[in-house]
C-alpha cells in the first residue's frame, strides 16, 4: 500500500507538465538545431561543389613535412599526414609533460626554501611564467632565443653527444639490432614484479614481514633486459652526427635532428605548464599539517622515512588532481605549434590539409575528435589513479 | 637595522649551512652574469629618441620601435581620425569600474547592471560606429583595443553562460543535465586553437547562404563558450560546497526553482568561487592572441607584422619584450587582486 503510493506520487512528479515541458521544448531546440545546420551544409555544399565525404583520406597529398616521426612524402596519402600530426602531437605533449613535471617540483620544492634568494627566484620563475600568454613565449623561443644560436660551422659542440646550431639540436642516433628481446626482458621482469608483489602482500599478512618489492623491482628490470640482450644477440650501433660539407655549405648529417619548431614548442610548454606544477606542489606540501611530521616523529620514524611514508603520499593526494589538468592542458595546448609550422596534428592536418583540400567540416570534426579522445583517456587514467590513493573513510 | 642585524639576516636566510651557502653563491654568480648585460642592453645603451631604425645604437634595445608602432600597437588599423572613439569608449569603462570602488555597496548592483547591459551597447556602437557615428568595419579592429574587447566580451557572456550551463548540470531534470554535462565535457577537452579555427573556417558553412555574421563575431562567441564551460565547472564547484540545507530551508519559504537559485544559492555559491572564477578570466585574457591563426591582429599579432616590415627587421626582442610587460602587468595584478579577494574571505569564515 505504503509502496503504491510512493510510486504514484514519484510517477506524477516525474510527469508534471512543468518538468515535462521543458525537457520537451530542449530536445525540439535541439532537433531543429541540427537540422538547421544540416539543411545549410547541404545547401553551402551544393553551391560550392563539394561533397560530404571522408574519400579524400586515401588521395595523394602532394605536400611533404619537415619532421615526421613515419615515412612521410608528397605521394602519401591525406590519411599518412593526420598519423604524422599525431604523432607530432603525442611526441612534443609526451616529453612536455615529463619535462614539465620535473621542473614544476623542483620549482615548487623550491618555492618552500628556507634560504631567501632561492625562494624568491621561484617564486618569480613562477609568476613570469604563468602570466605571460602561452603563445608569446611560443614565439620568443622560437624567434628570439633560437635564432640568436650560432650557424652550422660555429656550431655548440657539447661532449660531442649535443650539437646546438641555428638549425636545431643533434643528438646521437641508437640502433638497435633484435631489440625485441630487451622487450621481452622488460615484460618478464614486470610480470615477476607483479608475481613478487602478490606473493610480499601474503607474507606481510600471515607473518607481518616486510618484502622491498621496489628493490627487488630495480634489480629485475636492470637485470633481466641485460641477460635477454646476450640471448638475444642484441647489438647497439651509435650514430654520431658529422659535420659535412657539401656544394660549399656545412651541414650536420646523421644522429637525430631535433628542429627549431620542436623545440621551441617543448621549451615553451614544459616551462608554461611547470609554473603552474610548481603551484600545485607548493599547495600539496603546504596542505599538510605539521602535526602529521610531528605525530611521524614521535613514531620514531626519522626524517627520510617521514617524507617516505607520512608526507609525500598525503601531499600527492592534493597535487595529483590539478596536475592532471595541467597534463591536459599542456596537450591541448601543443596545439599552438600551428603558430610557429611545428608540423603537429592542428599544424598539418587543420592547416596544410585544410588549406589544400577545403574539407573544413571533416578535419575539424577528426582533429576535435582526436584530442577529446586523448582528453579522455588521460583523464579516465589518472581518475582511476586518483581514486586508488584517495582517503579511504571508515 | 645595522650591521649585526643584517649579518644575522644572511646567515639565516642564505648562508644557513654549507650547501645553501653554495647554492646561494651559485645563484648570485649566475645574476651577475645575466642581468648587467640585460640592463645594459635594455636601458643603459637603449635608444630613446628617433624615428627611425637607423637612429638605433647597436648593441642596445631600439625602444624607437616601439615608439614609432606604438598606435597601431594599441588600436591596430583603427582610422586615426575616430581613435577618440576607442578612448572615449575605454574611459567610460575605467570610469565607471573606478567608481565602484568608491560607492557604498548598494549603488554597486547599479554599476555592475550598467556594466553588462548599458555599457557593451554604448561601447559597440562608439567602436562600431552607427547613429551618426561613420561606420568602422571589424576587420581594421586590432591591438591592444582587440585585445581588451574580446576579453570583455568574454566575460560578460562566459559567465551568465558558465552559470546556467553549471545550474543545468546539477539540475534534477535528466535531459538538461545530459546536455549540459555533454556540452561542457565536450567544449573541455578540445583546445581552444580548434575552436577558433571551427568559427572562423567551418561554422559559415552552417549557416544560410545570405547570412553574414562578422568573423570577429563569430570567433568571440567561439571562444566566450569555450571560457563559459569552465566558468561552469567552477562555479558547479562552489554549488557543491554549499549544504543541503540552503536548498531545504529556501524551498520550506514556498521559493520556487529560480527564486531559490538567484536569492540562496548562486549568491552564496559564487562568493566562494570568485578567485577561480577571476582565474578563467585571466586565462581568456592570455588565451585572446590565439586569434591571430586566424587572421585577426591583437597586440602580439601588430607586433609580429611590425617586426616583418622591411625597414623594423631583426626587432622581435623589444617587440615581444613590450608585449610580454603588458600582459605581465594585468595579469598578474589581477591575479594578486583575487589572491587578496580570496585572504578576504578566508577571514570571513574563520
Amino acid at each position: 500500500m505504503f509502496l503504491t503510493s510512493q510510486f504514484k506520487t514519484s510517477l506524477r512528479k516525474n510527469l508534471q507538465l512543468s518538468k515535462l515541458l521543458p525537457q520537451l521544448l530542449l530536445i525540439i531546440l535541439f532537433c531543429y538545431i541540427i537540422y538547421f545546420f544540416t539543411k545549410n551544409t547541404q545547401i553551402n555544399l551544393a553551391a560550392r561543389n563539394l561533397n560530404f565525404g571522408f574519400d579524400f583520406l586515401n588521395t595523394n597529398s602532394g605536400f611533404d613535412v619537415q619532421f615526421s616521426l613515419i615515412q612521410y612524402d608528397g605521394s602519401s596519402s591525406y590519411f599518412r599526414s593526420y598519423l604524422v600530426g599525431l604523432l607530432n602531437t603525442l611526441l612534443v605533449s609526451f616529453f612536455g609533460i615529463i619535462f614539465a613535471t620535473i621542473l614544476g617540483f623542483i620549482v615548487g620544492i623550491s618555492r618552500l626554501s628556507p634560504n631567501w634568494i632561492v625562494n624568491k627566484l621561484s617564486l618569480i620563475y613562477v609568476e613570469l611564467f604563468r602570466n605571460l600568454p602561452l603563445l608569446l613565449q611560443i614565439f620568443f623561443w622560437y624567434f628570439v632565443v633560437i635564432r640568436s644560436l650560432p650557424s652550422t660551422e660555429k656550431s655548440m659542440v657539447i661532449l660531442d653527444i649535443l650539437i646546438i646550431n641555428l638549425q636545431g639540436f643533434y643528438i646521437p642516433k641508437f640502433i638497435f639490432s633484435n631489440f625485441i628481446y630487451i622487450f621481452y626482458g622488460l615484460f618478464l621482469a614486470l610480470l615477476a614484479t607483479i608475481a613478487v608483489k602478490y606473493y610480499a602482500t601474503k607474507v606481510f599478512y600471515e607473518s607481518g614481514k616486510i618484502i622491498p618489492v621496489f628493490k627487488i623491482f630495480l634489480l629485475l628490470i636492470i637485470v633481466l633486459p641485460i641477460i635477454f640482450s646476450f640471448i638475444g644477440d642484441v647489438s647497439l650501433l651509435v650514430e654520431y652526427p658529422k659535420l659535412v660539407k657539401n656544394f660549399g655549405i656545412f651541414n650536420y648529417v646523421g644522429g637525430v635532428k631535433l628542429v627549431p619548431e620542436f623545440l621551441a614548442l617543448l621549451f615553451s610548454l614544459s616551462l608554461y605548464t611547470s609554473a603552474f606544477i610548481a603551484e600545485n606542489v607548493r599547495a600539496g606540501i603546504l596542505a599538510i599539517s605539521k602535526g602529521q611530521k610531528e605525530a611521524s616523529k614521535s613514531l620514531g620514524f626519522n626524517n627520510p622515512q617521514t617524507l617516505k611514508l607520512i608526507v609525500i603520499p598525503q601531499a600527492l593526494r592534493v597535487i595529483i588532481p590539478p596536475t592532471t589538468n595541467q597534463y591536459l592542458n599542456l596537450t591541448k595546448n601543443s596545439s599552438l605549434a600551428a603558430a610557429i609550422g611545428y608540423p603537429d596534428l592542428a599544424g598539418v592536418f587543420a592547416g596544410t590539409a585544410l588549406s589544400q583540400t577545403g574539407k573544413a567540416i571533416e578535419i575539424i570534426f577528426m582533429v576535435m575528435m582526436t584530442y577529446l579522445t586523448m582528453s579522455l583517456i588521460i583523464s579516465s587514467i589518472l581518475n582511476w589513479y586518483n581514486k586508488k590513493i584517495a582517503i579511504v573513510e571508515r | 637595522m645595522n650591521i649585526s642585524d643584517i649579518k644575522h639576516w644572511l646567515k639565516k636566510n642564505l648562508f644557513s649551512n654549507w650547501y645553501y651557502s653554495l647554492i646561494s653563491l651559485f645563484i648570485f654568480y649566475l645574476l651577475l652574469i645575466t642581468l648587467p648585460p640585460f640592463l645594459d642592453w635594455a636601458l643603459i645603451k637603449a635608444t630613446f629618441i628617433g624615428n627611425s631604425k637607423t637612429d638605433c645604437q647597436p648593441g642596445g634595445a631600439c625602444w624607437v620601435f616601439i615608439k614609432v608602432w606604438f598606435e597601431k600597437l594599441i588600436y591596430g588599423f583603427y582610422p586615426e581620425k575616430e581613435i577618440w572613439r576607442v578612448n572615449l569608449a575605454f574611459l567610460i569603462l575605467i570610469s565607471t569600474v573606478t567608481l565602484a570602488f568608491f560607492v557604498k555597496s548598494k549603488f554597486k548592483i547599479y554599476i555592475l547592471f550598467f556594466l553588462i547591459f548599458i555599457f557593451p551597447l554604448i561601447g559597440f556602437t562608439l567602436i562600431n560606429g552607427g547613429f551618426g557615428l561613420e561606420r568602422v568595419e571589424t576587420r581594421v579592429w586590432g591591438g591592444l583595443t582587440l585585445t581588451f574587447i574580446l576579453t570583455f566580451f568574454g566575460i560578460i557572456v562566459a559567465f551568465p553562460l558558465g552559470v546556467l550551463l553549471a545550474l543545468g548540470r546539477r539540475s534534477e531534470l535528466p535531459i538538461f543535465r545530459f546536455f549540459s554535462i555533454l556540452f561542457i565535457e565536450f567544449w573541455r577537452g578540445i583546445p581552444l586553437l580548434t575552436v577558433i579555427f571551427a568559427a572562423a573556417i567551418m561554422f559559415p558553412i552552417f549557416l544560410p547562404a545570405n547570412s553574414n555574421v562578422d568573423k570577429l563575431l563569430r570567433v568571440a562567441i567561439g571562444i566566450s563558450i569555450f571560457e563559459a564551460t569552465y566558468v561552469a565547472e567552477v562555479v558547479r564547484g562552489g554549488l557543491q560546497s554549499l549544504p543541503k540545507g540552503q536548498y531545504e530551508a529556501a524551498k520550506s519559504l514556498g521559493m520556487g526553482y529560480w527564486k531559490m537559485n538567484f536569492l540562496i544559492i548562486l549568491p552564496q555559491a559564487i562568493k566562494t568561487v570568485i578567485p577561480g572564477i577571476t582565474n578563467t578570466f585571466i586565462a581568456l585574457f592570455k588565451d585572446t592572441p590565439l586569434i591571430i591563426l586566424v587572421g585577426l591582429l591583437e597586440i602580439l599579432g601588430m607586433i609580429n607584422l611590425a617586426k616583418s616590415n622591411s625597414y623594423w627587421l631583426g626587432l622581435a626582442t623589444e617587440g615581444y619584450v613590450f608585449v610580454a610587460i603588458i600582459f605581465f602587468v594585468f595579469s598578474f595584478s589581477l591575479s594578486k587582486y583575487t589572491q587578496s579577494l580570496e585572504k578576504k574571505y578566508n577571514t570571513e569564515k574563520q
